[in-house]
């Protein structure tokens, strides 16, 4: 367990870097994240992080990409445009969520 | 002040845009012929086989790869053809002959260790049975929201998947290029999937 500090906000992460706590995230913490890897987060950015975190929210679980695309209406082309090399890692952890788990 | 560079003791994961090894291309381990391949994560699948169970390995750790920024080829030879043949991909079958891992874990009702036991083999050829399978595998795979293997194929094709068909395989099947996926780049040569591959880790299903 470890505690980030970014820019004056704090967050837990467990030893990869992803967030233990999902009320330690705002959106301004998400802008800052997002300059790390070099991503602007504008509104088409910023949607799929949104459902994720709902999604996450009412399910408990960090929601694949299979199921970003069945539930949340999103193309899989464009994820991996808008989060290039590892959307869905990108995207938790933008998200302020854990690491998905899911296979699919 | 805000920053944009990564913060001394900051922990965050490894999204693998951090700079590749530095192997110059072109340099020979000493006693070796050919320059080590130096470029970014490849992985190679070749899927041989029809049946629905074993279309599945290859399409879902290829999508795993995908997702993980790793460039990805799939070959489908011999009875894989099958799964990027529009004319029968939703129609693969599962059948329980020769796979003595068939146990159904719904049998647990009946006793301690029913879920664990075997279906005899006999059984497996009775008319109807691979059929029954089928539908059983179906079943499980939607509740894991696995999609059906035409969907899978439209999901890797739009996560940038390559995908090759074997020249060999494809001719001795009378296939056309028509009822192919759109996804496939080309009908190729065991050779040229050699050459495509290189550097690839190759995972043969």
């Amino acid at each position: 367990m470890h505690t980030n500090t970014l820019n004056g906000r704090s967050f837990d992460v467990d030893g990869e870097g992803f967030f233990t706590v999902r009320d330690q995230w705002s959106e301004e913490l998400a802008h800052d994240l997002a300059a790390l890897i070099g991503v602007e987060l504008d509104e088409e950015h910023l949607a799929p992080l949104l459902f994720m975190r709902k999604d996450a929210g009412d399910e408990g679980n960090t929601p694949t990409l299979r199921r970003m695309q069945t539930v949340g209406g999103f193309e899989v082309r464009d994820l991996y445009r808008l989060y290039p090399g590892k959307p869905a890692k990108k995207m938790a952890w933008l998200a302020g969520l854990p690491k998905p788990v899911g296979c699919v | 002040m805000t920053t944009t560079t990564i913060p001394e003791g900051f922990v965050m994961p490894d999204f693998g845009d951090r700079p590749a090894a530095t192997a110059q291309p072109g340099t020979a381990v000493d006693g070796a012929s050919a320059p080590a391949y130096s470029g970014p994560r490849k992985m190679a699948f070749i899927c041989s086989k029809g049946n629905l169970d074993m279309a599945y390995p290859a399409l879902i750790m290829g999508n795993a790869a995908l997702g993980e920024g790793v460039e990805v080829h799939i070959f489908f030879t011999f009875w894989g053809l099958d799964i990027v043949n529009r004319k029968n991909n939703n129609n693969l079958k599962f059948t329980m002959l020769g796979n003595t891992a068939m146990h159904m874990p719904e049998l647990a009702r009946l006793g301690r260790g029913w879920e664990y036991k075997s279906m005899p083999q006999g059984m497996g050829g009775l008319p109807g049975m691979t059929s029954i399978g089928t539908k059983m595998m179906k079943k499980q795979l939607e509740e894991e929201d696995i999609p059906e293997i035409p969907e899978f194929l439209d999901m890797i094709h739009a996560a940038g998947v390559h995908m090759w068909v074997c020249k060999l395989s494809y001719d001795m099947m009378k296939i056309i290029a028509a009822d192919l996926h759109p996804g496939v780049e080309g009908v190729i040569s065991a050779s040229d999937f050699i050459e495509i591959a290189e550097g690839a880790q190759i995972v043969f299903v």
